[in-house]
């Protein structure tokens, strides 16, 4: 832990460019991701919000390799972490990588956690391997890092089995886990998804402090809009394995300028509605991803389509200002629409 | 939106507990109280949400009110008739004019039977229409819903899940009913495709004049499809009003809370927002506290509210609140 505990100081600390992940299928080539760029600074949150099949959690598992190899195949790309491409270091090198450097946290925190062992020793088990600590070191850091994320009786509760722990307190020995090796970037793949609101506002609440008090990055995966609100510096909008756009949260949700992310607002009902007000669904459904259009893959469901929209791909290009970027051919016509 | 002409359902004092049994004798050792002593009315017309968290009962409530679960005790009376009552027979006739929507539309189609075998199996069940009348029904059902009506031969697996709960719907539809019960139809959707289903049901429901009862457990959802809305939590309803009313001034500890809980879509008001961040988990329905089901969570809780669990009472007209504070100091504030 060194300089970050002070905060935002602009430093890159991921870097991705041109990330292209594909599945090698029996029906065909799956196209999951298709050509993903961004940085991502030292201690900043970023939200990565998409449907079902956008590639989001595809490019945050091909982040820390992890993609299934076959049928997955990291295509193109460079991913720069702590100055070093990870897509071309050992899998040695990775090993340490993930959880020292990058920790993950997944959305069933029931399947994540290995249900014939305790909690404690799956903590420990990190902390040894990572950290070289002896046993008594390990388990009372252990209890340590348990009571940070508020469980109680944390030093009893570590002899306990993942069944014994309910769906948020799992989720909390999960955090506990990635966090046991202080990493400077915590990606939570829709972690609170499987848990009840009022859980939900508990872990969302638990890593906010968390961050505050360690300094580092997180990368927050989530298909639910209003998470992104309450969490995020940074948007991600992500469609058909694209970026779609990007930008400062409150640009995004206040003045979204890519078709989608305003028909995906529009889809939310909205507290301030007047009685009867019918939802602005997006019509039609996202495309094959065997069967990529060559264009603008939202051009189908897309009321500003024209000819150019499906017949190449928009460049992701600033748009407004130098922090946010958009995908479309057609943004500055849709903005002036929509205002 | 709804026409308030008196009340199509009335449920009252609904229980259902679903035994918990041990050994080889499948001896009796306790209950697990999914819905205990609840009572409500849906109009004629209207949308009734019902929200609550995993465990809450609000799927059982549903289901037993349909009489798909057998209730443990009280009456469910249909336009007057006790549904609880009713031999085999008789409630078959009735189910007609009562229909589910089920939450998962992978788990609720039958993989083997088409489209058309799917829609059309509620017309031969009732002896409703046959041969070429079925078919031509079946086809209107499939436009009706927004599907192709050519897709009659097709299978379930051909359907993304979006396309799957508009066969459900379609189902749910074939014998015009007057009541649907929709148990989360959207929350396995993503978040285009939900607003597509729900702009869906409510159109029916201007045009065939359906009743609802939309179970989910996304607050906003319901307030936006709801006429009035029911707060479940631990088989109990703890309040129950017009939604606007639920929203704008939620009486209940609990809705307080949940309402805080859940994320607005929009940045400028989270930053803003003070949340109340409930303490622990909802406690298990076998074993339920012996006071108020909400006092081991509840940040205002009074010695009182350990004792006995309060009652459903009408606090201002039409706004049904359960909570002992409500009921003596007229207010429970929980402050974050």
């Amino acid at each position: 832990m060194t300089n970050h505990q002070q905060g935002r100081d602009g430093n890159i600390l991921l870097d991705l460019r041109n990330l292209v992940t594909r599945f090698y299928t029996d029906d065909g080539v799956v196209h999951a991701v298709n050509g993903v760029s961004y940085t991502l600074e030292e201690g900043e949150t970023l939200g990565v919000v998409g449907e079902s099949g956008c590639g989001k959690t595809v490019h945050a598992l091909s982040i820390m390799r992890l993609i299934p190899s076959p049928p997955g195949k990291i295509e193109e790309g460079e991913i720069y972490f702590g100055g070093r491409d990870l897509l071309k270091v050992s899998e040695r090198e990775m090993r340490h990588v993930r959880g020292a450097e990058i920790a993950m946290v997944f959305q069933d925190p029931m399947t994540s956690l290995n249900p014939v062992h305790t909690v404690g020793f799956q903590i420990m088990e990190a902390l040894k391997l990572h950290q070289g600590m002896g046993d008594k070191a390990a388990r009372n850091r252990a209890a340590e890092l348990l009571a940070l994320v508020g469980i109680p009786d944390a030093d009893q509760r570590l002899d306990d089995y993942p069944h014994q722990f309910s769906g948020g307190m799992r989720q909390r020995a999960m955090i506990a886990m990635g966090l046991s090796c202080n990493p400077e970037l915590l990606i939570a793949d829709e972690p609170t998804t499987a848990l009840d609101v009022t859980i939900q506002a508990q872990i969302m609440d638990l890593v906010k402090r968390l961050q505050e008090r360690l300094g580092m990055a997180v990368m927050w995966i989530t298909h639910d809009l209003g998470v992104v609100a309450g969490l995020a510096e940074t948007v991600n909008v992500m469609y058909a394995g694209y970026i779609v756009e990007r930008g400062p949260v409150k640009d995004i949700y206040g003045r979204p300028r890519h078709p989608y992310t305003i028909g995906l607002l529009g889809s939310l009902p909205r507290l301030d509605e007047a009685p009867g007000t019918k939802l602005t669904s997006v019509p039609g459904l996202p495309p094959d991803l065997l069967m990529l259009p060559t264009g603008c893959p939202f051009a189908d469901r897309c009321a500003y389509a024209e000819d150019r929209c499906v017949e190449a791909m928009p460049p992701l290009e600033e748009a407004d200002d130098p922090a946010r970027t958009v995908a479309c051919w057609r943004w500055e016509y849709v903005a002036g629409r929509t205002g | 939106m709804a026409e308030q002409n008196g009340a199509l359902v009335q449920v009252r004092n609904l229980k259902k507990y679903f035994p918990i049994t041990r050994g080889v004798f499948q001896r009796h050792v306790g209950d697990v109280k999914a819905v205990d002593d609840v009572s409500f009315d849906i109009l004629h017309g209207e949308t009734l949400g019902l929200v609550g968290e995993s465990g809450s009962g609000k799927t059982t409530v549903g289901r037993t009110m349909l009489r798909l679960y057998e209730p443990t005790g009280g009456e469910i009376l249909f336009e007057d008739r006790d549904l609880a009552k009713l031999s085999a027979n008789e409630l078959r006739s009735t189910r007609q004019r009562m229909q589910i929507i089920f939450q998962d539309p992978y788990a609720s189609l039958n993989p083997r039977m088409t489209v058309g075998g799917i829609v059309g199996e509620p017309l031969e069940v009732h002896r409703v229409a046959r041969g070429k009348e079925k078919r031509e029904r079946v086809q209107e059902l499939l436009r009706l819903v927004g599907l192709n009506p050519y897709f009659v031969n097709r299978y379930p697996h051909e359907f993304s899940g979006g396309q799957r709960q508009r066969i459900g719907i379609a189902r749910a539809l074939a014998l015009n009913p007057d009541l649907i019960v929709c148990d989360e139809p959207i929350s396995s959707l993503d978040v285009s495709i939900q607003a597509q289903v729900v702009n869906l049901l409510e159109d029916l429901q201007d045009r065939m004049g359906l009743t609802y009862l939309f179970i989910a457990h996304d607050l906003s959802m319901v307030r936006h499809i709801s006429d009035r809305v029911a707060v479940m939590y631990l088989g109990k309803i703890m309040e129950l009003t017009d939604r606007d009313e639920l929203y704008m001034n939620p009486l209940n500890p609990y809705t307080q809370a949940l309402m805080s809980a859940v994320p607005v879509p929009d940045p400028v008001v989270e930053e803003e927002r003070q949340r109340v961040i409930l303490e622990g988990d909802i406690p298990s329905p076998s074993n339920p506290p012996k006071g108020c089901n909400f006092s081991t969570r509840c940040p205002v809780a009074q010695d009182v509210c350990f004792e006995s669990h309060p009652d459903l009472i009408e606090v201002e007209p039409g706004h049904y609140c359960a909570c002992h504070v409500v009921e003596e100091e007229g207010r429970a504030e929980i402050r974050a």
